[in-house]
């Protein structure tokens, strides 16, 4: 290795790292309203921070404590939990072959699955960093999230005009946008992002939440349809 | 065991399950070209999708409310190439002096 390709490593190890601070930054005020509602929903400590760390996934925890707090059955709370998760599947195709390894390693990985680490992941352009990305932020968040936890369900008991007052529900969306806007130089990937972003919004009247983020992917069918001329698919693979 | 254990064990298992699907079946297997194609796609689909339905989804309405305008200065703010926490907290801000204001 040059010195030259040292420092741009050591460069791009920072630019990594400060993307994963600003994005377990934003999911820290999240993890306490989480905390806040299983307590609400007369949920232990013991299963407050098992959710955050067995289940480990933010909006599907949401959801089957909200149920739960409502009196909902064990089947309805489960199942919308399961079914806000299902985009993990997808998630775990594009982050596969940057997770290549002895099965006990990628089966550890895999429990850090979640929109932050595979968004930055994804974000990177070739699969060491991606890796790289992957486990910063999932690792940077499941330390942050089940501390939130902790001290949303001990100390706050209604957190939930502490997002909105400072703003911090426009962080995940700004974070996103941030993450996405290098592909949004390249034609086929502005196409696949637009036709995600429409498919997504229509159908979130008409479908359980997480369903449009994982419908999304379709529109990767749309932009290889048309128009067809395009051959530089690829876009970020170089 | 209560209700919450239950929905607690019920969702590891299933939630582990499509976590590691990925990877332990994909494995270091090297996809093929026109597959390859489509994963390297599909996260611009994916990250287009998780901007705008946390912008303007709220369960199953859609409701267009400060967070768009938050959305737009993060946009604005990457357009003038600013830096990602750069980003971030004038996205935040833009949305919380909204709310002040509206």
């Amino acid at each position: 290795m040059t010195l030259a390709e040292a420092a741009d490593d050591a460069t791009r190890r920072r630019a990594i790292r400060r993307q994963a601070a600003s994005i377990v930054a934003a999911v820290a005020p999240f993890g306490i309203v989480f905390g806040a509602a299983a307590a609400t929903a007369g949920l232990d400590l013991w299963q407050a921070v098992g959710f955050s760390s067995l289940v480990f996934g933010g909006s599907s925890q949401f959801a089957a404590v909200e149920i739960l707090g409502d009196g909902g059955s064990i089947a309805s709370a489960a199942i919308a939990g399961l079914l806000l998760n299902v985009r993990s599947l997808a998630f775990g195709v594009i982050m596969a072959e940057a997770l290549a390894g002895p099965w006990w390693k990628r089966a550890t990985m895999s429990q850090l699955m979640i929109d932050e680490s595979t968004a930055v992941g994804a974000a990177q352009s070739d699969l060491h960093w991606r890796r790289y990305g992957y486990l910063v932020a999932g690792i940077g968040v499941f330390v942050v999230w089940n501390l939130t936890t902790i001290v949303g369900f001990v100390v706050f008991s209604d957190a939930g005009n502490l997002i909105t007052d400072l703003g911090l529900d426009a962080a995940g969306p700004a974070a996103f946008l941030a993450l996405l806007w290098p592909r949004l130089a390249i034609p086929a990937q502005r196409r696949t992002a637009i036709a995600g972003a429409l498919i997504a919004v229509m159908l979130i009247p008409f479908t359980a939440p997480g369903v449009p983020i994982l419908a999304s992917m379709l529109g990767v069918a749309v932009t290889r349809a048309w128009p067809p001329t395009e051959r530089s698919a690829e876009g970020l693979a170089s | 065991m209560n209700a919450a254990t239950a929905v607690l064990i019920i969702m590891t298992i299933g939630t582990y399950a499509l976590k590691s699907a990925g990877p332990l079946v994909l494995g270091d297997r090297v996809l093929p070209v026109r597959l390859r194609q489509i994963v390297d796609l599909l996260p611009a689909a994916l990250l287009a999708a998780l901007a705008i339905v946390s912008t303007v989804g709220d369960g199953q309405q859609i409701v267009i409310d400060a967070r768009l305008v938050g959305l737009v200065v993060a946009g604005l703010a990457l357009w003038r190439r600013a830096p990602f926490v750069v980003v971030i907290v004038l996205a935040s801000a833009a949305t919380a002096l909204t709310r002040l204001v509206t």
